[in-house]
């Protein structure tokens, strides 16, 4: 018998970033018993990371911006794959959220009148994003956290989930390790929230920190949940790229808002050269316009640079084919050019982007006041994840909801900047109120200890195979290139084929995977348990993006370059079927009530 | 379409990474040694390793590279990889840093680079230290408490300048290293009656925060220990985030606390220093 620790809450939130938090915050409202775990330190989730600022049409800054706006921009830059359910809530309620979060002490960069001030973003007809300098996520992270500590959460940090435990067919509660110890605990819960976030660690080349490793969408998966969209990952156009040691970390979106030029090696603007027809009638024809944008005048279109992020990764891959890359396989981000129209303009820079000065100072001795940063594209984000119900964001158990970028169905087929922040208080607060609710109107479930003696065996199994046998370092490193190279941002049937023969033989040599050492703080048993999970999001995101034989938003098909309409009335499902393996099916997608459907008519134009 | 050839854009990411292999290639690597803490609960030892090292490499890749190769059970603690989370904190050649921002081309290569995890707080397990005090200090600090908002929209309007004001403070990263090198806490360990320079900062955020009506001085004072700061300034020093923490937030407390209650020593302290302007 494996020793544990069992405890019992009303609600249960697995994951303390900005969705977490928001919805333990929520959950404890009403005296709702409330637990929290989290795989790192309290304030340190990947939320800490977001740069340049949340999305909602406050109007502080363009009075013409409404919810209208917000939400057809939303649904354009997803495709109109996206759930416009949840896209209408979002739209509707991120202002209120935002000034929520002011009221808790966040701090806003302001407008000249003394109100929230907002950046423009790709994607986003008018200035929105709400921001803080380029380090939004830690003011709202931190925001949060200091909230929340008075509001009698229970949390468990550096404690990590391993499995969901079911009661029949609702939700039960968790089971975890402590990180310091490595002593398994039970949580018993009537509802479970998972907002672990992404999955960017399926990748070789990321932005996400090492948490990413797909636990959420994996745990739900293998309790019965289905999950949607998955073919659809973010890569972000501007991660750095040199020196190597730096591969992947974000460049904020935020250098181009504030007039940040692309150009490839040659100097030249390239992104005027191909401007989808969709975004024609929005987007600046010449070098002046997009200048005059930037810098906040109404009757001027966005430069092209501001496009959404799949259109600019696509092209920065182009550039770099056809030989006009920079001299480390990437493309030029000039943020400097603009002292030729800004009299103070390196302290401009200084003040609007001071983590992006500090991050290439530091860590590539460039100074981005007088140099041209060197970026190419990163993976950044998943659009797809557990399906849920727009309004509760339950999932497809009862009792088990989700929301944070594990989540699934707001973004569609690519989300735009900024809509991640304010996506996760808007369907934190959600998962929060309807989490309690359930609680409130469920017995208290019971855990099967069978189930519980069977994890936490197989947890332990690494270490009777000591390290002699494979490594864990190993096959997580060989299942990111096998993402990375097979189904990254240009995708192709045959290598898909294959990446799916290569997990299949990765899930092989996961299973003989053994670690040294104790069960105290070793993170080589941390990733080999990780490697379940990443080993389930990998298979899902390469069987839908098999399945999609069109290109849409973040999935692109270089067999099959265009959008097929056929494929927009649909979304994809993955579920967990009897005999273990993956089941694929289409889910239609509901029609669009007549009042959402005339916005999109009316702001077409 | 089983077998459909790459056509232009997949042979472009081919390309790209290709590209991005052969400068890898090219980049100058040189073999570096090292001497990472290694043992458990406070006992343990320097453990010598040597990797290849390449340019631009931050003390952070060097542990990575060491653990996947060499020491698959190496604790460290780190999340972003950016200097954003402050989560890798190390006393790296004796000087408490963050693991992830410091290159080793800044540090001598003529000697080991030398890895310990942070002394002021209990170990754990090799570079990974128990910071939970941390944790338990900051719920005792009086909350954000905002006056009723006054504008028509049921809002505050709030001055740029107010906003830059604390902003500095906001930018902290909790990573703990100015904790680490206080005396107060790392040779006298006031862990009980003192709450060192990070909660100073909080405790500034608050103060100076444009909407915050609730009152702090007394319990600085006589909960929290300002007066154990002797202004060595050796916090401001190690901050990664650059935030001036003696000069900004605890003299302009220290102040507010002498203006309150007065105290001889922190009298003096105002006299060197001149009257600041209340913020
Ligand atoms: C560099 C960067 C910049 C970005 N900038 C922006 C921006 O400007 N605007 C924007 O809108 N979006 C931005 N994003 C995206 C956005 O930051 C993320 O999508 C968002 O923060 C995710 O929040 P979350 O609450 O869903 O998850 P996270 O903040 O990632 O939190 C996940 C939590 O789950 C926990 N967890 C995970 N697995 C387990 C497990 N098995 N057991 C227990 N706990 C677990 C983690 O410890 C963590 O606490 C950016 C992303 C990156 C990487
Ligand atoms: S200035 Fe004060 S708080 Fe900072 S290290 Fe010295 S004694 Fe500690
Ligand atoms: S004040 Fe500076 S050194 Fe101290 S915890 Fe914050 S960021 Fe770290
Ligand atoms: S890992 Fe986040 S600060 Fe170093």
């Amino acid at each position: 018998m494996t020793e544990y620790q069992t405890i019992d809450h009303d609600v249960l939130v697995i994951g303390a970033g900005g969705a977490g938090l928001r919805a333990a915050i929520e959950a404890a409202k009403d005296g709702t018993r409330v637990g929290v775990v989290c795989k790192s330190l309290l304030g340190k989730a990947h939320t800490v990371m977001a740069e340049g600022g949340m999305a909602a049409a406050l109007a502080n800054v363009d009075d013409r911006d409404t919810w209208r706006v917000h939400f057809a921009d939303t649904m354009r830059g997803g495709q109109y794959l996206n759930n416009w359910r949840m896209a209408e809530l979002h739209a509707r309620e991120a202002p209120a959220r935002v000034r929520e979060l002011e009221a808790w002490g966040a701090l806003f960069d302001r407008t000249a009148d003394g109100r929230i001030l907002q950046r423009n973003f790709g994607g986003h007809r008018y200035p929105r994003l709400a921001h803080v300098g380029d380090r939004t996520g830690l003011e709202m992270i931190r925001t949060l956290q200091d909230h929340g500590i008075h509001q009698g959460l229970d949390v468990h940090m550096e404690c990590t989930v391993v499995s969901l435990l079911k009661d029949g067919d609702r939700i039960a509660g968790a089971l975890a390790y402590d990180r310091e110890r490595g002593r398994f605990r039970v949580f018993r819960a009537k509802a479970v929230i998972i907002a672990t976030g992404g999955v960017g660690r399926a990748y070789g080349i990321t932005s996400n920190s090492w948490e990413y490793t797909g636990d959420g969408q994996a745990l739900a998966y293998l309790a019965g949940a289905a999950l949607t969209d998955m073919e659809f990952v973010q890569f972000h156009p501007t991660g750095m790229i040199w020196p190597p040691s730096v591969r992947g970390i974000l460049v904020t979106e935020g250098v181009r808002g504030e007039g940040g030029v692309l150009r490839n090696g040659a100097g030249k603007r390239f992104m005027f050269e191909n401007i989808p027809e969709n975004y024609r009638s929005q987007t600046a024809d010449n070098e002046e316009e997009g200048w005059r944008y930037t810098q906040g005048d109404k009757d001027a279109r966005r430069p092209p640079e501001l496009l959404t992020r799949d259109h600019v990764a696509r092209m920065i891959v182009r550039e770099v084919k056809e030989g006009r890359g920079s001299p480390h396989g990437g493309v030029y981000l000039d943020i400097s050019w603009i002292k030729e129209k800004l009299p103070n303009a390196a302290e401009h820079i200084r003040k609007k982007l001071p983590s992006m000065y500090h991050q290439f100072m530091q860590l590539a001795g460039i100074d981005i006041t007088k140099e041209a940063m060197e970026i190419g594209p990163t993976t950044h984000y998943i659009m797809g994840g557990i399906r849920v119900d727009a309004d509760s964001q339950m999932s497809t158990v009862p009792g088990l909801f989700a929301c944070g970028e594990c989540a699934a169905g707001l973004h569609g087929a690519n989300r735009l900047g900024g809509n991640s922040l304010s996506d996760l208080l808007v369907f934190g607060q959600r998962a929060g109120q309807f989490a309690a609710e359930f609680a409130r109107a469920n017995t208290a479930p019971s855990v099967d200890q069978g189930v519980i003696e069977q994890e936490t065996r197989t947890a332990l199994e690494p270490f009777s195979r000591g390290s002699t046998a494979e490594g864990a370092y190993q096959v997580q490193e060989a299942l990111q290139s096998t993402m990375q190279n097979l189904v990254g941002i240009v995708r192709v049937e045959s290598e898909m084929e294959r990446a799916l023969m290569e997990l299949e033989s990765l899930r092989q040599r996961a299973q003989r995977v053994g670690v040294p050492g104790n069960r105290e703080y070793n993170p080589g048993w941390h990733t080999a348990l990780d490697l379940r999970h990443l080993l389930v999001v990998s298979e899902a995101i390469a069987r839908s993006a098999l399945a999609r034989k069109e290109s849409r938003g973040g999935h692109f098909r270089d067999d099959y370059p265009d959008k097929d309409p056929a494929f927009g009335t649909f979304n994809h499902i993955v579920t967990r079927g009897r005999g273990d393996d993956m089941q694929l099916t289409r889910q239609p997608i509901p029609p669009m009530p007549d009042e959402l459907a005339a916005i999109i008519t009316e702001m077409q134009s | 379409m089983t077998g459909h050839s790459k056509d232009a854009s997949t042979q472009a990411v081919d390309a790209y990474t290709a590209a991005q292999a052969a400068q890898d290639a090219a980049v100058g690597h040189r073999t570096r040694s090292f001497r990472l803490w290694r043992g458990a609960d406070g006992s343990g030892s320097l453990h010598d390793y040597v990797t290849e090292t390449n340019e631009g490499m931050v003390v952070l890749d060097a542990v990575h590279q060491i653990q996947a190769e060499q020491a698959n059970d190496l604790a460290v603690r780190w999340n972003c990889k950016a200097g954003k989370c402050g989560s890798c904190s190390a006393e790296i050649n004796g000087q408490p840093k963050l693991m992830c921002m410091t290159r080793l081309d800044e540090l001598p290569d003529d000697e080991p680079v030398t890895v310990e995890p942070m002394r002021a707080f209990p170990h754990v397990r090799d570079l990974v230290t128990d910071v939970s005090w941390n944790y338990r200090v900051k719920p005792k600090i009086q909350r954000f408490t905002p006056r009723p908002p006054d504008a028509p929209d049921g809002t505050w309007r709030i001055d740029q300048r107010d906003v830059d004001r604390v902003q500095e403070f906001r930018k902290c990263i909790e990573c703990f290293l100015c904790q680490d090198v206080c005396h107060v806490l790392r040779d006298h360990h006031k862990h009980d009656e003192f709450i060192g320079p990070r909660y100073l900062v909080y405790a500034a955020a608050l103060e100076m925060h444009p909407l915050d009506v609730a009152d702090r001085v007394t319990p600085l004072k006589e909960e929290f220990g300002i007066g154990y700061c002797n202004i060595t300034k050796c916090c401001t020093k190690v901050c990664p985030e650059h935030i001036t923490i003696t000069d900004n937030a605890i003299i302009p407390l220290k102040e507010r606390v002498v203006d309150r209650h007065f105290d001889p020593l922190q009298a003096l302290v105002r006299l060197v220093r001149g009257p600041q302007k209340s913020p």
